[in-house]
Parts: structure tokens; C-alpha cells; sequence
């Protein structure tokens, strides 16, 4: 069978399943809708909430930019995994014994004000939508490559595609569906990883074959990879920071708390059936989810080595980077590369006319190249493809490629299904239903859910065709807005029992703010090619203390917290009844099932 | 609950919170970001110190300290008696 035909049986047989699953699920009970997980054993909620989580960004997108940013890249892993930690102590069981079902219900009650809640909205809105652009820059790698189309096309039909996911809908409630997908994913993920492991260190396992030797010699593979990369004037593996370590500090801390401000995820810990749960819960989700992070570190260098040593016959086979016949003619380059450029996401452009593939750093050329006659890098390889390219990159069978295909695909379509749908009811219920047009029929309100589904989906489809960043990069800014809005409204709620309403909103209006400002003026107003307005602060890029657009919403949450701070000191303390209700809901006891309509 | 044993609680939960996130901070931040560069001179198998704590590590000690911090805040509920029936 042809690999294109495995891929479509292999992608079809998947969803299938989901379906299969999701109509039977569904027939065994309605109330699962709602309340997800309650009844499910803790370790099945774990996976269901794992796959919720593993987007586009950590399937397709993560490891390719650990490849391209080495040691660097570990702000990913450290930012997308350590917010669970505060996600369990500082959110998850406090918020599960509030017992409302959604982030700006809470807001709303605990500051006492419609407007606050109002704001939280807002924000949520703003931080979903960025996150969805990811999504489609995500989807629009992996429809390009499962049709054989362009990136563009790809982008178009997968724009289709989620909008009916998310109208069909329900699917993303069942627990079991997201079990199914859980599991698709971690396959999808962890086989080619173990294949490729075994060929190039002998180890089955990724996390331990990065920490081996490179097979046939007593060179580490992380040395090896070093050599080559250092050889071929890129920065060294092992080392290299993100641009500074304040700047990877701060990544890293603002992925840390959006990941607790994120509405998706907070969701999932509001229904486990008690608060004893929510701790736990947030357990057995980050083991699912470590499974996936700590493979790509794997994927990331085994990926690069294997990259280089198809394009340049010295990496394996020993010899001269720089000798003219090691060197793959063009002529000859494998079929994937032949698969990839027809995404226009793999580029190939013959700057010294020798009909070979030259592939290094142009911009620190070695003395080799120089000597060689080199004229410029030849090989421009999107960072997004990586995880996909991955398989068949390392020779693996078709099947295997056919399954991170239908990996790749359930990843990017269930996460951005599942925040449509976070918007949708957002603007639906919490802003249209409950402040502005209280008498909305129930009709109405689902009328108003799928236009701004609708609507959110071309937005962010239009503004993935020129995406701001690589799709986790996206995503990462995403994390940030919600860092600097959310998070800290959340967690002074709880933990400051005289912050105000006054103290919160103008927190979240100063944070976001602050933020939004920062990542517009690199990236454009509203990710609006051409609007950027770095000229106002100086032209420069990075002017905060070299802090990257993607990181401030670290420094943005900050501003949140010094805010409300002071603007708490200054106006009157929060009602008598609201500091009895934070303290009752510092205490376990007495939890309620979750109320509050959704 | 009395207003004395609910502070007493409170001040319990708090302390627990500020000691993982300590360990927190210190495998992330510490060992895999500032000291990243020193740690790097010791070697773990093929890893680079500094380099496993950032990829590997510190996602390891993360996954444990929700498990440590559930166990031992389920601990304190029953001590003050206001753990769910």
C-alpha cells in the first residue's frame, strides 16, 4: 500500500474511533456533558485532561523548536509542565470548592462586580483567541502535508474542519473520547521516538538514549550532536541560552503561570467530584503529559542529527563536513524532502550552482565552508515540520508515519475545537446572557455561541496564514496574556482576603495592558503584519531588558500583582460577607457538587 | 471551627506551599536555568548537568511534588479535622 493511502486509513480508522466512541459514551449518559470526570477514575481524568492539554503547539510544534533552539528550548518543557505544580496548591482545590463552573463566574462572585467579571472576559478572550491562532498555524502544517497541498490550502480546509469539530461539539466533553485521543497521541508520539532511540544509541527509551552514546562509537549522542552543529557554525547544543538567562527566566516563569490562568485547563479541575480530587487530579495529568515532555527532548536532538546527516553524508559516515562529494546532490535528496516542498514549508535555492544541498549557519560561517566555495545556506527548513518530517526523516515504515499523521492531526483539531468552544461560551453565556441581554432566549444564546465561533475561527485562520511566530510560539504569547490577566486575579482572590474589586480589575487592565503593548509593537497590532510600532520605544527590538515579546507576559503578571496591590491600600476593603466567603473557601470541608448554569 | 484553629490551618497550609515551592524553584530556576552553566562541568551518563535539569529533571521532580504536596495537605485536613467525609 502507498504511504499517502496508510496515512489516510490510518488518520480515518482514528477518527472512527473517536466517534464510535463518543456516540456510545454519550448513549450511556447525558450528564457526562457537564460534569467531565466525575465518576471516572482519577488516572483516566489524568489522560482525558492530558490530551486536552497536548495542543498543536506541544505535538507538532515543540520539538522542532527545541531542535532549532537547543539547550534553550528547555523553557518549553520547564514552563509547560512546572505551572501544574501551581496549578494543584495555589488554584485547583480552592477554586473546585467554590464550586461555580467557569473562571469569570468566579471572578464575578469573589470581586463581588459585575465588571470585574466583564474584564476576566475580556482577557479570556484575548489569550483564547491568541492561543487559536497557534492552533491553525498548527493545523495548517499538518492538513498540508496529510493532503499534499500548500500551506496555505492546508490552513483553508482546516479552518473547515474545526468548525465542524467544534458545532459537532460534545465530542470534546466525553471523557472517553479524550482518553481515545490521549492515547492516539501518545503513540503517535513515543513510537518513531523509540525507533529512532534504538538506531542511533541503541536505547529503546528517548530519555535515556539522549543520556548514551552515539552507536558504534564511544562519543555521546549529545557530544555528537554538539560536534556537528559547532562544526557547521551553529551555536553549541548543549548551551545555548534563549537570548539571555534573564530572558529564559522570565519564558519560563510566564509560561509557568498562564498555564494556571488558562481557562481549558482551570476547567477540568472545577468538576472532579471533591477537593481531595483537584489536588490529585493535577497529579496524574502532569504524569500523562510527562510521558509526551520528556520525549521531545529526544525527538529534538535525535531529529537535528538525523536532519543534518541526511543533507550531509560526513555526519555518519565520518569525513569531511566541507569535501564537495559528501554534499547530497539535489538531484538525489530523499522523497520526503520532495513530500515537504510541495507545503512550501521545506525550501531548497541553489546560491553556489553546484546542484548539492548546502546546510549551515551562514550568518557564522566555519573557515570550511568559506574555503569550499559555500555561497549562503540552501536549506530553509520550517521548525514547525520537524515532528511530522520526523518518521520520515529517520526511514521509518510507512505505518509509523501514518500515525503521527493521525496524531498530529487529533492534537491540533481537539485543543482548537475545545477553545472555540471556550469562546463561544464566553461571549455567549458569560458577556451576552449575563450582563448585557439577560433576557436572551436559550435559543438565541446558541445562535450568538456559533457566529462568534464562526467568526473567531476566520480571524485566527487569516491571521495563521502569516502567523506571528512558529505555532508553540503563538501559543507561548498566548500563555502570556493569560499569565498577566488571570492568573494573578485568581490567586490574590484566594490568598489575599482584602484584595478588592477596585485592586483586580485595575491589576488585569494594567497587566494585560501592559502586555498587549509590548508583544504589539513587535509583532503588529493585533498580529497585523505591518502595524508593528517599535519606532515609539526606540526601534529596537527587545527593549525591556532584552526580555522577548513572548516572555513579557511574565514581567506583564507583575505589574498585575503591584497594581492591585496598591490600588487595594487605597480604596475600601472588600465586603464582610466576600472575606468570610475566601475564608470558607480555604477549608475542605464542606464542599457542593458544582452549581451555576454553563 | 474555631477562629484560632482556622488561622493555625491556614498557617500550616502556607508553610507547606512555601516549602515545595522551594524545591520548585530551586530544580527549575536554579539548577536548570541560573546554575545551569556550572552544573554543566558535572556529567550525568552523556547529559550535561545543567542541560538534563532543564530537559529532564526538573519535569521529574515536578510530577513528585504534586504527589508529596496532595499527601501531605491531606495530612493536615485530618490533623484539623476539616477533611471531606
Amino acid at each position: 500500500m502507498s504511504l499517502q493511502a496508510t496515512i489516510y486509513l490510518v488518520v480515518g480508522l482514528t477518527f472512527a474511533l473517536y466517534i464510535g466512541i463518543a456516540i456510545w459514551a454519550r448513549a450511556g449518559s447525558t450528564s457526562e456533558f457537564y460534569v467531565a470526570g466525575s465518576g471516572v477514575h482519577p488516572v483516566l481524568n489524568g489522560m482525558a485532561t492530558g490530551a486536552d492539554w497536548m495542543s498543536a503547539a506541544s505535538f507538532i510544534s515543540m520539538a522542532g523548536l527545541i531542535a532549532g533552539m537547543g539547550y534553550g528550548g528547555g523553557l518549553f518543557l520547564m514552563g509547560w509542565t512546572g505551572g501544574y505544580v501551581l496549578l494543584a496548591m495555589l488554584l485547583a482545590p480552592y477554586l473546585r470548592k467554590f464550586g461555580k463552573f467557569t473562571v469569570p463566574q468566579f471572578v464575578g462572585d469573589r470581586y463581588y462586580s459585575k465588571g470585574a467579571s466583564s474584564v476576566a472576559v475580556i482577557c479570556l478572550l484575548i489569550a483564547s483567541t491568541t492561543y487559536i491562532i497557534g492552533q491553525m498555524t498548527g493545523v495548517g502544517v499538518a492538513f498540508s502535508r496529510f493532503l499534499g497541498v500548500s500551506n496555505h490550502v492546508g490552513i483553508f480546509v482546516g479552518m473547515g474542519i474545526v468548525f465542524m469539530y467544534a458545532v459537532f461539539g460534545g465530542m470534546k466533553g466525553i471523557t472517553y473520547t479524550q482518553v481515545a485521543q490521549y492515547c492516539v497521541l501518545i503513540f503517535a508520539y513515543t513510537i518513531p521516538a523509540i525507533f529512532i532511540s534504538m538506531a542511533l544509541t541503541g536505547n529503546p527509551l528517548p530519555q535515556l538514549g539522549l543520556g548514551g552514546d552515539f552507536v558504534g562509537t564511544d562519543m555521546t549522542l549529545l557530544g555528537k550532536v554538539d560536534q556537528v552543529v559547532t562544526d557547521l557554525g551553529f551555536p553549541q547544543y548543549t548551551t545555548s541560552t534563549r537570548i539571555s538567562t534573564l530572558n529564559m527566566f522570565v519564558y519560563t516563569f510566564s509560561l509557568m503561570i498562564g498555564t494556571a490562568g488558562l481557562p481549558h485547563v482551570i476547567i477540568r479541575f472545577f468538576t472532579v467530584p471533591k477537593v481531595r480530587d483537584a489536588r490529585a487530579s493535577a497529579g496524574w495529568a502532569l504524569v500523562f503529559i510527562a510521558i509526551l515532555y520528556t520525549t521531545a527532548p529526544g525527538v529534538a536532538a535525535m531529529a537535528k542529527l538525523n536532519l543534518h546527516a541526511t543533507v550531509n553524508k560526513a555526519v555518519k559516515g565520518g569525513g569531511d563536513l566541507f569535501a564537495a562529494e559528501n554534499s547530497i546532490k539535489y538531484e538525489e535528496r530523499p522523497d520526503w524532502m520532495k513530500r515537504w516542498e510541495v507545503t512550501g514549508l521545506l525550501k531548497f535555492e541553489d546560491k553556489n550552482g553546484d546542484g548539492r544541498i548546502q546546510f549551515y549557519n551562514d550568518k557564522n560561517p566555519p573557515a570550511g565552508a568559506v574555503a569550499a566555495g559555500w555561497n549562503g545556506n540552501e536549506l530553509s527548513v520550517n521548525r514547525d515540520i520537524i515532528v511530522l518530517a520526523n518518521p520520515e526523516i529517520a526511514r521509518l515504515p510507512n505505518w509509523v508515519i501514518a500515525l503521527v499523521a493521525a496524531g498530529g492531526l487529533a492534537a491540533a483539531l481537539s485543543t482548537a475545537a475545545g477553545l472555540l468552544l471556550a469562546i463561544s461560551s464566553a461571549i455567549s453565556h458569560d458577556l451576552l446572557k449575563d450582563m448585557w441581554m439577560p433576557d436572551l432566549s436559550e435559543k438565541g444564546e446558541l445562535l450568538a455561541g456559533k457566529i462568534s465561533m464562526a467568526c473567531a475561527i476566520v480571524v485566527a485562520g487569516y491571521l495563521g496564514l502569516n502567523p506571528p511566530d512558529f505555532a508553540a510560539g503563538t501559543v507561548a504569547i498566548a500563555f502570556g496574556l493569560a499569565a498577566s490577566s488571570i492568573f494573578p486575579a485568581l490567586m490574590m482572590g484566594i490568598f489575599n482576603k482584602k484584595m478588592n474589586k477596585e485592586g483586580a480589575i485595575a491589576g488585569m487592565v494594567a497587566g494585560i495592558g501592559f502586555t498587549m503593548i509590548y508583544v504589539f509593537a513587535h509583532k503588529g497590532l493585533f498580529f497585523i503584519k505591518g502595524t508593528e510600532f517599535l519606532d515609539m520605544f526606540g526601534g529596537k527590538a527587545n527593549f525591556f531588558l532584552g526580555i522577548e515579546p513572548n516572555a513579557i507576559g511574565g514581567v506583564g503578571a507583575l505589574v498585575n500583582f503591584g497594581v492591585a496591590y496598591v490600588v487595594s491600600k487605597v480604596t475600601p476593603d472588600p465586603p464582610e460577607h466576600i472575606q468570610h466567603l475566601v475564608e470558607s473557601v480555604r477549608i475542605p470541608r464542606g464542599s457542593k457538587a458544582v452549581d451555576g448554569a454553563h | 471551627m474555631s477562629e484560632e484553629a482556622g488561622k493555625a490551618y491556614w498557617y500550616a497550609t502556607l508553610k507547606l506551599i512555601a516549602c515545595v515551592l522551594f524545591v520548585w524553584f530551586i530544580v527549575s530556576y536554579g539548577f536548570g536555568i541560573l546554575f545551569a552553566d556550572a552544573l554543566n562541568g558535572i556529567k550525568l551518563g552523556g547529559y550535561p548537568m545543567g542541560f538534563w535539569w532543564a530537559q529532564q529533571g526538573s519535569m521529574y521532580v515536578f510530577v513528585a511534588l504534586i504527589f508529596i504536596y496532595a499527601k501531605l495537605m491531606g495530612n493536615i485536613d485530618k490533623k484539623f479535622d476539616v477533611h471531606e467525609e
